[in-house]
């Protein structure tokens, strides 16, 4: 079923490092996490042992950086041709997709983990609950797998990676919108509630709040579990569509 | 009957919705190859070569009528398939970014050969196609005779029984044009009968006589040859025509005599050049079908005393045969 996945997530792994891509992303990850948790987030000031400014900005930053480790995944084969030559080998199609899938979201978690000098900060400023910043780091995960989701999805579609891009930031942008208090109340002013909660339902901004605050319910986990497998698989159908 | 390694059963291929018609690229093409040979798959360009070994290899999915590899329908079991085909895709696509040996790696990984298996299906692989000197450099930076030889040694690393080659020497100069085909020569030679089948595409016909050993052209879609490359040839107007530089003394009517030889259809006059004998006249003789004249020229030149500078006789011009059976299909 999954047959192929494990050769293409390490080649697609690699992939990362080979090029400047995965440097850069790192770099300017850790340096905007830093500058929006201690800038503007004001960890210092809060005077709280705790990382709420820190995780509060991680969709805002997934928007505009995580799709840039998506775009590429399957506009880079379309364009090079090289489609046709994985698509040649002895593997399944669900096996490249998780592959690939599972390579970028295992580079975002470590790009993630590269920012536990924060988590040290305020273990030695103070004493947090570890167990709430745990919850933090699993929804920041899972929130940043459902952006990968939705981005190689839009990837599958294309020759070019800047329409990746487009596609999944806009996206990402609309399902981060959909919680976004401005939003909702423009919606609450003239839509029904069902209406409005179920917009607000899907709003990465609302499951994350929870999670970012150390409640995991069990809810949110399974939106973005199901939001990833959906997208992977119009991932595979918009494969299959391209090749007739 | 010897074992087939790959039959073509009535493949097809419409691109476009069936309603309106669309392109037929592939229209019912049937044939099989056996063990040891070498089919040269020729046609012009948008003839549907690329289309069908697209559809031999499971990257696309017929219309109707399917293959056959190695006894496995490809459109039943597209794994089974790909397991046993290597295949370099037009073009030769390939991962810029890594090495000849991270990529071999990569598709000896896919192919799931693990350990010293691999290691040495890719020492193989490698000594072969000559990369020994380029393995560690980024494919991005070699030039394109070793990125075609890359894509070789991919598509030979599991040692697959069953090639397909889309267009393996197009856009190298001829200096990597030879080795390629010298490289196609030694595969095809490796197991004798019971070794591969090789199928490649071209539109450059001096590969076929150079590398085939049967030759399937096919116009629109279609077959309109399946032949050995010799019979082929025979098929030439120049099949057996002579081509003649002379000499003659001033003032002989050599077309007039030539045309008066039982058996010659025609004499296509190729202009004259001053030397410092005289005159030399340059000049083909084509034969009527299936006749020798060869020996009524060389008579003809004996009894006047031509003096004859070359004389040849030709095997027949296999883009002449191309062009008739491509072209005038209606």
């Amino acid at each position: 079923m999954l047959r192929g996945a494990t050769a293409v997530f390490r080649r697609e792994l690699a992939g990362y490092f080979s090029t400047p891509v995965a440097y850069v992303f790192i770099v300017i990850f850790l340096i905007l996490a830093g500058v929006f948790t201690f800038q503007i987030g004001g960890l210092y000031e809060r005077g709280q042992a705790d990382l709420q400014p820190f995780f509060a900005f991680h969709p805002w930053l997934y928007l505009f950086l995580v799709p840039a480790l998506a775009m590429r995944l399957w506009a880079e084969e379309h364009k090079s041709g090289t489609i046709e030559l994985l698509m040649t080998l002895p593997l399944s199609r669900a096996g490249a997709i998780m592959g690939k899938f599972m390579a970028a979201w295992a580079f975002a978690g470590a790009a993630l983990a590269l920012t536990f000098p924060v988590w040290v900060t305020v273990n030695v400023l103070g004493s947090p609950d570890n167990g709430a910043i745990l919850a933090g780091y699993v929804g920041s995960f899972l929130m940043a797998g459902a952006v990968l989701a939705l981005g190689s999805c839009a990837s599958a579609g294309t020759k070019s990676q800047v329409i990746a891009f487009i596609i999944t930031a806009v996206l990402v942008l609309g399902f981060l919108l959909a919680g976004f208090s401005p939003v909702v109340d423009f919606f609450r002013g003239w839509a029904p509630p069902s209406v409005v909660d179920a917009i607000a339902s899907f709003s990465f901004l609302t499951r994350f709040e929870g999670m970012s605050k150390g409640v995991i319910d069990a809810r949110d986990v399974a939106f973005f579990a199901t939001l990833m497998g959906v997208c992977l698989a119009m991932n595979a159908i918009i494969l299959e569509a391209k090749r007739a | 009957m010897p074992e087939t390694l790959v039959r073509l059963d009535a493949l097809t291929k419409r691109y476009g919705s069936s309603r309106t018609a669309g392109i037929l690229a592939v229209d019912h093409i049937s044939f099989e190859v056996a063990p040891g040979e070498v089919l040269g798959f020729l046609g012009p360009n948008g003839a549907g070569k690329s289309t069908t070994m697209k559809m031999v290899t499971g990257y696309l999915p017929p219309t109707s009528g399917t293959a056959h590899v190695c006894g496995l329908d490809v459109t039943r079991d597209p794994i089974g398939v790909k397991e046993r085909v290597g295949y370099l895709p037009e073009g030769s696509p390939l991962y810029a970014e890594m090495t000849p040996l991270q990529f071999l790696r990569f598709v000896a990984d896919v192919r799931g050969l693990k350990g010293a298996a691999a290691k040495a299906a890719i020492d193989s692989a490698v000594a072969r196609t000559h990369l020994e000197g380029v393995l560690h450099q980024t494919i991005d930076t070699l030039s394109k005779g070793f990125k075609r030889r890359v894509g070789l040694a991919q598509a030979i690393v599991h040692t697959p029984r069953v090639l397909i080659l889309d267009e393996p020497t197009d856009g190298l100069d001829p200096n990597q044009k030879h080795e390629v085909r010298q490289l196609i020569r030694a595969m095809a030679r490796e197991g004798g009968e019971a070794g591969k089948a090789i199928i490649l595409s071209t539109h450059i016909l001096e590969e076929v006589e150079a590398v085939c050993t049967r030759a399937v052209i096919i116009a629109k879609g279609r077959i309109v040859a399946d032949e050995r490359p010799a019979a082929l040839m025979a098929r030439s107007r120049y099949h057996n025509a002579v081509s003649l530089a002379l000499c003659p003394p001033a003032g002989t009517m050599i077309f007039d005599e030539l045309r008066k030889i039982p058996g010659v259809r025609e004499v296509e006059d190729h202009g004259t050049d001053q030397t410092k004998d005289g005159v030399q006249v340059r000049c083909t003789v084509i034969p009527k079908k299936g006749s020798l004249i060869a020996p009524e020229i060389s008579h003809l030149i004996k009894a006047r005393s031509w003096q004859v500078d070359t004389m040849r006789v030709e095997s027949g011009r296999l883009d002449d045969v191309f062009r008739d059976l491509t072209t005038d299909k209606a």
